[in-house]
């Protein structure tokens, strides 16, 4: 391993108002090594290399790349000084090609002709080199998230990055797509590029980091190898107190049933049928786990059971009632909350502030209101108590919700739907971005809400998440349940199935 | 996350910005005055004296500031919920059809303070049903809201003409325009308003509609910040997914709010109409409703901010008017000119500026 320094950051320190995001950072990262980066949520990660990638300027402190300092005014300097970045958030033209999207902004000259020759002559020798195999002609909006991120790194080599910094990549991805992820992170590696990895998710960090960092509230806690620390340990760092890594729970004791799915068939905005004539019944003080590989009518069925999207056929009973399948406002009425997978296409308006957004399709409701006002005392009141519950950093109401780190923003989106104390609660993905300790804290409130008799339909790409919370787990496949396990199921008999090989 | 997501102090958004704009438009117009070989200086006196020297100007100056409320409320309600509402100018229209209706039926028999709510309703109905359509086939059908709006604009224009030359029109008369109303069916002046800061009114047309414009200022920031609906409007406007998952209903929204913005320009027409004018003419309008696209994105359609941008266009049209009178080097169409550059600056390119203050803030905040 070379130990030359690839970046090093100096005292770099950020504040946003009262937000002290970064306090005097001191950071090396040794060239062609993976260095991975944990922290709670709103430790600072995110701000720290939105600074080295030029989209924040630091109060103070000095960027160093191979030595010599840089000032990376924006992001072309940061290009320009060979650091690129993944963004969690894809920034990719969605009606372009691959090739259109890796050249885009780097055309060079006026007609493209001579450009897309040696673009595709550049692209071939990248996918030769690393593995970044990828059709070039291929439209963005056809290929699955996995591939659509290889773009986003394809992107980065193709302006020449050594450094290549990914924000929380695997969030989005299944775990057949991370290992490919991780395969690609090792070749770069190998050939000589350093790559900074920001993940809450500390196996990924054992498996594949060189060295890493833990944040704790915008401070740099510690710099350690990999192969000397555990994840107990990383975690114990990361929270400043033990965690539970996984949830005790009691039996369940299942008792009428409150949501009944039956013969539901379910397209998508496309027409293609993505729930095909599925049912299941949903028991008061169960969780029933729903486990499939991303992208097999998941998502659908979710938003069909809350009202968003109009099922082809079929019906959904909840608590002995038929219920409108347009009608999200009457269906909260009825006791259903919903976590939706995705909080900034659904969950939240991130341009409101956080109270706002904490009763967010609640807002009609009478404690929320004074006739045709809202009652905004009883609103932020509320809202500074479920701040308080669930931790939610930094605590202003107040605040644009844009402005909560990822994790944060989660726990507004997962106190204001637990806290409506429902019925019937639908989850999709609730820790996707959240860090260990809250993972803990939202993994108890679920269990609570269970033993308290609610029912609950838990939709995760985790297959831990959903093996440690369900009492009955549902396998989908391309559209169908093809089976039901108990939670005792072992990992590889629950992944043939999602692969759709076993039943 | 780019410049466009750094947050700026509010004194920056609100204050420094727009009068970098302002001050932009004046240089740029300066030297088109400077160009035809007048002073731009004096231009500039001329035009604040014409606008604000005297009781009269100032009359002047608040009369087109009312119109530009309204029709910059109605533009900021609209595009709150996400719905970008060109056609004030055509709701406007028809709203002058609405109170003159009113004012006709009613100026013989009442004193004007019976007749103006029926009045301000009046204005509001028939400027709300000019922007029902468009509202119904943007919710319903999709049809895009800026070309359904324009398009009635036209269709309004024709339709009011129509009435006035066929059917409103008094017998025997040349001109296509309606009998005017009796004291009954008018809105009296302000003189009182201007005295209590020792102005004199003269001539100038400032009337009650100012006054009931205030209201509105008051109730568009109650219905947005802090009613249920303008809560819907507002989720609706930032992310029609979030609106879907809360349980928005997209085309009663879609509906109410353009009905709201309709009623809102339509009540921009009890300012010249029964301010002013005192019967109902072709093209009262005069462009106000396109003067509210510019005072509303001007004010970050908000009602305060609107207030303030009204009455800088109702001195720039004031002032202009003014200015074209009295230095016969500038024509009518020049001050035109200066007018569009402030529409330009001001309206258009609000944000120009932006990405070289973000630069120089974070430079300063460094230290
Ligand atoms: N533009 C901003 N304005 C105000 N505060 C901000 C802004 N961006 C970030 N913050 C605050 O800075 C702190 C650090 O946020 P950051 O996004 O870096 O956290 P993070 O470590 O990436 O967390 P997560 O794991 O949840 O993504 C948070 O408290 C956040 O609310
Ligand atoms: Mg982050």
């Amino acid at each position: 391993m070379n130990q030359d320094p690839a970046i090093e950051l100096v005292g770099i320190d950020k504040k946003f108002g009262t937000v002290h995001a970064n306090k005097d950072i001191n950071l090396t990262v040794a060239k062609g090594t993976i260095h991975g980066i944990v922290g709670e949520n709103g430790a600072g990660k995110s701000t720290l290399m939105s600074i080295i990638y030029g989209f924040y300027h630091a109060d103070r402190g000095e960027i160093r790349v191979n030595g010599k300092p840089v000032t990376v005014r924006d992001s072309q300097a940061a290009i320009e000084a060979g650091i690129g970045m993944v963004h969690q958030h894809f920034m990719l033209v969605e009606n372009f090609t691959v090739l259109e999207n890796v050249m885009l902004g780097a055309e060079g000259g006026a007609l493209l002709a001579k450009g897309i020759a040696s673009a595709r002559a550049e692209l071939k020798r990248l996918e030769d080199e690393y593995g970044l195999v990828i059709d070039p002609d291929a439209m963005i909006e056809q290929l699955p998230v996995g591939l659509q991120q290889r773009v986003e790194i394809l992107k980065a080599m193709y302006r020449g990055a050594e450094i290549l910094i990914l924000d929380e990549p695997t969030g989005v991805l299944t775990p057949a797509e991370a290992d490919h992820l991780f395969r690609i992170l090792k070749v770069l590696r190998d050939q000589g590029k350093t790559v900074i990895l920001i993940t809450h998710k500390l196996r990924e960090i054992m498996a594949i980091t060189d060295t890493v960092s833990v944040m704790r509230r915008g401070e740099m806690v510690a710099t350690l190898r990999t192969a000397e620390t555990t994840v107990e340990e990383l975690a114990e760092l990361m929270v400043g107190r033990r965690v539970l890594l996984r949830v005790q729970k009691g039996e369940a004791s299942p008792g009428d049933i409150v949501l009944s799915v039956r013969n539901l068939s379910v397209r998508d905005n496309r027409g293609v049928t993505m729930v095909d004539n599925v049912s299941f019944d949903v028991r008061a003080g169960e969780i029933v786990g729903i486990a499939g590989v991303a992208g097999n009518g998941q998502s659908e069925l979710l938003e069909a059971i809350a009202g968003i999207r109009k099922p082809t056929s079929g019906e959904i009973v909840l608590d002995g009632k038929t219920v409108d399948q347009t009608d999200p406002a009457g269906l909260r009425e009825m006791g259903l909350a919903h976590i939706p997978e995705d909080r900034h296409h659904m969950g939240l308006v991130l341009k409101f502030e956080e109270y706002e957004n904490s009763v967010l399709g609640y807002h009609r409701s009478p404690a929320y209101s004074k006739g045709p006002l809202l009652d905004l005392e009883a609103i932020r009141k509320d809202a500074t108590e479920k701040i308080e519950k669930y931790d939610i950093r930094p605590p202003n109401p107040r605040l644009k919700t844009a402005n909560f780190s990822g994790g944060n923003q989660q726990k507004i989106v997962v106190a204001r739907e637990i806290e409506r104390d429902p019925k019937m609660l639908i989850i999709g993905q609730p820790t996707r971005g959240v860090d260990i300790g809250a993972i803990e804290f939202i993994h108890r409130r679920i269990i609570e809400m269970r033993d308290a008799g609610k029912a609950i339909l838990l939709v995760s790409v985790e297959l831990d998440e959903i093996r440690s919370l369900s009492d009955r787990i549902l396998v989908m496949f391309a559209g169908h349940v093809v089976g039901e396990k108990t939670r005792d199921a072992d990992e590889q008999t629950l992944g043939l199935m999602m692969a759709g090989i076993a039943a | 996350m780019s410049a466009a997501s750094v947050q700026l102090p509010n004194w920056i958004t609100y204050g420094l910005m727009p009068i970098l704009n302002l001050t932009l438009a004046f240089v740029i117009s300066g030297l088109l005055i400077w160009l035809i070989g007048e002073s731009p200086i004096n231009a500039l006196v001329l035009l604040l004296r014409g606008a604000l020297g005297n009781g009269e100007g100032v009359g002047f100056t608040l009369f087109y500031a009312t119109s530009f409320i309204f029709t910059g409320l109605s533009v900021a309600v609209a595009f709150h919920a996400g719905l970008f509402n060109i056609g004030s100018e055509g709701q406007a229209y028809l709203g002058g059809l609405g109170c003159a209706l009113v004012a006709l039926a009613l100026d013989q028999y009442v004193p004007w303070y019976v007749t103006a709510p029926f009045a301000v309703v009046g204005s509001a109905i028939f400027g709300a049903a000019w922007a029902l359509i468009p509202a119904w086939l943007q919710a319903k059908r999709g049809s895009h809201i800026v070309i359904t709006t324009i398009m009635f604009n036209f269709i309004g224009a024709a339709l009011m003409v129509y009435l006035l030359v066929n059917v409103l029109i008094v017998p025997r008369m040349m001109a296509p325009e309606t009998r005017i109303f009796l004291d009954g069916g008018r809105l009296p002046r302000l003189d009182w308003l201007m005295a209590m800061f020792g102005l004199r009114l003269g001539p100038a047309p400032f009337n009650v509609s100012f006054l009931i414009a205030l209201v509105m200022c008051f109730l568009v920031w109650l219905l947005i910040w802090r009613s249920k609906l303008g809560y819907e409007m507002r989720t609706l406007g930032a992310s029609p997914s979030a609106a879907v998952y809360a349980g928005v209903r997209y085309v009663r929204t879609v509906v109410v709010s353009m009905l709201i913005s309709g009623g809102l320009a339509g009540m921009m027409a009890l300012n010249p109409v029964l301010g002013s004018a005192a019967r109902l003419q072709v093209e009262f309008v005069g462009g106000a409703g396109f003067v509210g696209i510019a005072v509303s994105l001007m004010g970050r359609n908000h009602p305060f901010g609107i207030l303030l941008a009204s009455l800088l266009f109702g001195i720039l049209y004031q002032g202009g008017n003014a200015l074209s009178f009295d230095m016969p080097g500038i024509s009518h169409e020049m001050v035109l000119v200066i007018q569009g550059l402030v529409i330009l600056f001001a309206g258009a390119l609000e944000y120009m500026f932006r990405p070289a203050l973000v630069r120089i803030y974070q430079n300063l905040a460094r230290r």
